[in-house]
């Protein structure tokens, strides 16, 4: 989309920055104003353009709900597929054109809500995936639900008194699944964000950032916080920064202190590792891996 | 095109259906196969994983059948020829991402060894009361294509067909064994590779930019383009254009779901298969398949040699449902007999497309055991007095 706006002139139309990765004919997006799920994107391109890796490579997956969305509005290869089952769909994609650079972008209620025993085999296998899972502490797009994520306390349409259930802290239940790579950010932390998610792109294994993002529609009015800015505001006062935190200490309670940093950063095998050098030790010659570009039966 | 002479057993065996089925994937070009553990299926995914690493294919054990259905679909986006194997607790749990895969339009095979049900039901032993779910198993309108075999022989034979018309229609295609075919031993023979016809994936020949993986151009199946080829594509299990973005409107639901479901009734006339016998001068129609198939048809024998005109209908495909041959029976014949281990799903088809011409004798049993044959004989001389 080419956006006019006042200081320009006719002749003058500014371009999207990250325009060549959006797809603009999809704009405008179906997310709410000051929501922080266009932040991720942004930041999700501009890592991927600073990387260097092959466009053509990249496939994106996401499940359902806001952040299901993504796939959707980034112009490579993109997944829309069923709820919390994005992590199968994209173990598929890697194995079978293990050349792939394969990308998660979903929502907390996605990724670990319905699809939480995907995500801690997912970790556990250490299999090439970017997870990036943003957590926006409720169900959006269904009209603001309890997640495995609410804070104790915090309201939902389905916690009318207050979420009395314990939830999640997702880089903890990453970290002790197997991630090889951990880390948190809020919407504010862009450029650590797309540092971050630049950084990971080049890393192998399971890799996972979780991004805290606000839901002004939803979770800020049924919780009185305020505007999409208010959010950004307390991001500011509120975020710590603890590279390599223990993760057991990484629990956000309601409007509390959010640590973020990067916690896990160790090269580990990954299942493709695994299974080479295994199949490699048992079968020696016999061994035929699945090729780069995939098993694809080819006209002959 | 010929078969990968590497995926080809070529020889004489003695194999059980389950395993046949798994050579038979093989043969067919089959390289990524997910799966999780059910008896009796098991031992399809246990051969595959056993030869999987000599073929440049992958086998995963995934953490459930939502998973291992999931991931069946995602291989199949990269071009490689995908399955996974179940039974119906397992079955049931695949039906989401069965409806993913229906609207991706996504080739791929999704096998499953019928056992008793409801629920856990029984684990070990035989039933054919997932003919329904096969059919209407996920949510909303779409169709399969179901293919039902009565030997290990066939179920190598069909495990290829079943691969061929996932691609040539782009869905997923049901392969619906039954324990007594899984687990019974027979002489298999498994031909030379260049004998064996193999679909393609058939990959576009557009341009990137010319390219949208869901125009029909004048036809009904789109073209496919794999991911990592350069074509940026985007699909959806939302109601999409051409372009695979979500439309949320009722003009363009109706006419993708009619598509759907379209290029599959419309072209019924070519996947439909059945085989019959003693049609000439049947007053009565035995109309079976799978294991009880061959039950029947001793059944048959029975009866003809009382003296009675009983005709046999096999069906090999069993969805598509072929109403065609049903239609023109029924015009001619008193009475059809559905035996069927379950209680009523193909004798709900027959009568229905029988609409009151002929009538509908169900030989039904809830499973754990195929039929006594004296049973259908019993109605097939009922039906024809």
């Amino acid at each position: 989309m080419t956006v006019a706006t006042k200081s320009t002139t006719a002749s003058q139309e500014l371009e999207h920055p990250s325009a060549p990765l959006l797809r603009m004919e999809r704009i405008p997006h179906v997310w709410c104003p000051s929501c922080g799920i266009g932040t991720v994107v942004k930041c999700y391109a501009t890592a991927l353009e600073r990387s260097g890796v092959d466009l053509d490579k990249v496939s994106v997956v996401s499940g359902i709900g806001c952040s299901g969305r993504v796939a959707g509005y980034l112009k490579l290869d993109g997944f829309h597929t069923t709820h919390g089952r994005a992590l199968p769909f994209a173990t598929g994609l890697k194995l079978g054109r293990p050349e792939l650079l394969v990308t998660v972008i979903s929502g907390d209620g996605d990724l670990v809500g319905i699809g939480g025993n995907h995500f801690i085999h997912a970790a556990r296998r250490n299999i090439d995936l970017l997870v990036i899972l943003i957590n926006n502490f409720i169900y959006g797009m269904t009209g603001g639900q309890n997640a495995p994520t609410t804070p104790q306390q915090a309201r939902s349409s389905t916690m009318p008194y207050g979420n009395f259930e314990t939830p999640f802290s997702l880089p903890h239940l990453a970290a002790s699944s197997g991630a090889s790579y951990v880390a948190r950010w809020t919407c504010l932390h862009i450029r650590r964000l797309t540092w971050s998610i630049e950084e990971a792109i080049h890393k192998r294994g399971f890799r996972f950032i979780e991004v805290i993002a606000p839901c002004p529609t939803l979770y800020a009015r049924l919780n009185k916080l305020g505007t999409g800015l208010d959010a950004m505001r307390f991001y500011h006062d509120t975020a710590v920064i603890r590279n390599d935190a223990d993760t057991r200490e990484l629990d956000i309670s309601f409007q509390s202190e959010i640590t973020c940093g990067k916690f896990v950063d160790e090269e580990r095998p990954t299942f493709l590792d695994l299974m080479h050098n295994h199949y490699s030790d048992q079968l020696g010659d016999r061994y035929v891996p699945t090729p780069p570009e995939g098993g694809m039966l080819h006209e002959q | 095109m010929k078969a990968d002479p590497a995926g080809v057993l070529t020889g004489s065996h003695y194999l059980d259906g389950d395993v046949a089925c798994g050579e038979g994937a093989m043969a067919a070009g089959c390289r990524f196969v997910a799966g999780y553990p059910i008896t009796p299926s098991t031992e399809v995914v246990e051969r595959i994983a056993r030869r999987f690493p000599t073929l440049g294919g992958t086998f995963i054990q995934m953490e459930d059948e939502l998973a291992s259905m999931a991931a069946v679909v995602g291989a199949a986006w990269t071009g490689t020829k995908t399955m996974t194997v179940t039974s119906g607790p397992g079955f049931s749990l695949m039906m989401e991402n069965i409806g993913l895969a229906a609207m991706m339009e996504t080739p791929c095979v999704v096998v499953n060894v019928q056992r008793g049900g409801p629920s856990t039901g029984l684990p070990t032993m035989v039933g054919q009361g997932d003919v329904m779910q096969a059919r209407w198993g996920s949510h909303g309108d779409y169709e399969v294509i179901a293919l039902c075999p009565q030997s290990p022989q066939e179920a190598f034979d069909l495990t290829i067909d079943a691969f061929n018309l996932a691609e040539i229609y782009r869905l997923p295609v049901m392969f619906l064994m039954d324990e007594c075919v899984g687990h019974m031993t027979e002489k298999v023979v498994i031909p030379e590779a260049d004998a064996i016809e193999v679909e393609p994936r058939r990959l576009t020949d557009k341009s990137p930019e010319e390219f949208g993986p869901y125009q029909i151009n004048g036809g009904q199946i789109p073209e496919f383009a794999r991911a990592g080829d350069g074509y940026r594509f985007h699909t959806t299990g939302l109601t999409h254009d051409e372009r695979g973005y979500p439309v949320m409107n009722a003009e363009c639901h109706d006419a993708s779901v009619r598509r759907l479901v379209g290029k599959i009734r419309d072209n019924a006339d070519s996947i439909v298969r059945f085989e019959e016998e003693g049609m000439d001068d049947a007053e009565v129609v035995v109309v079976s398949f799978g294991i009880t198939a061959r039950v029947a048809r001793l059944a048959v024998e029975e009866a003809r040699s009382r003296g009675i005109r009983v005709g046999f209908l096999r069906l090999v495909v069993i969805w598509p449902f072929p109403e065609k041959r049903i239609r023109e029976l029924a015009g001619s014949v008193a009475a059809f007999v559905v035996p069927e281990i379950n209680l009523g799903q193909i004798a709900l088809e027959v009568e229905r497309v029988a609409a009151g011409q002929a009538v509908t004798w169900p030989v039904n049993h809830a499973g754990g055991a195929v039929h006594d044959p004296d049973a259908i004989t019993e109605i097939i001389v009922k039906a024809a007095s």
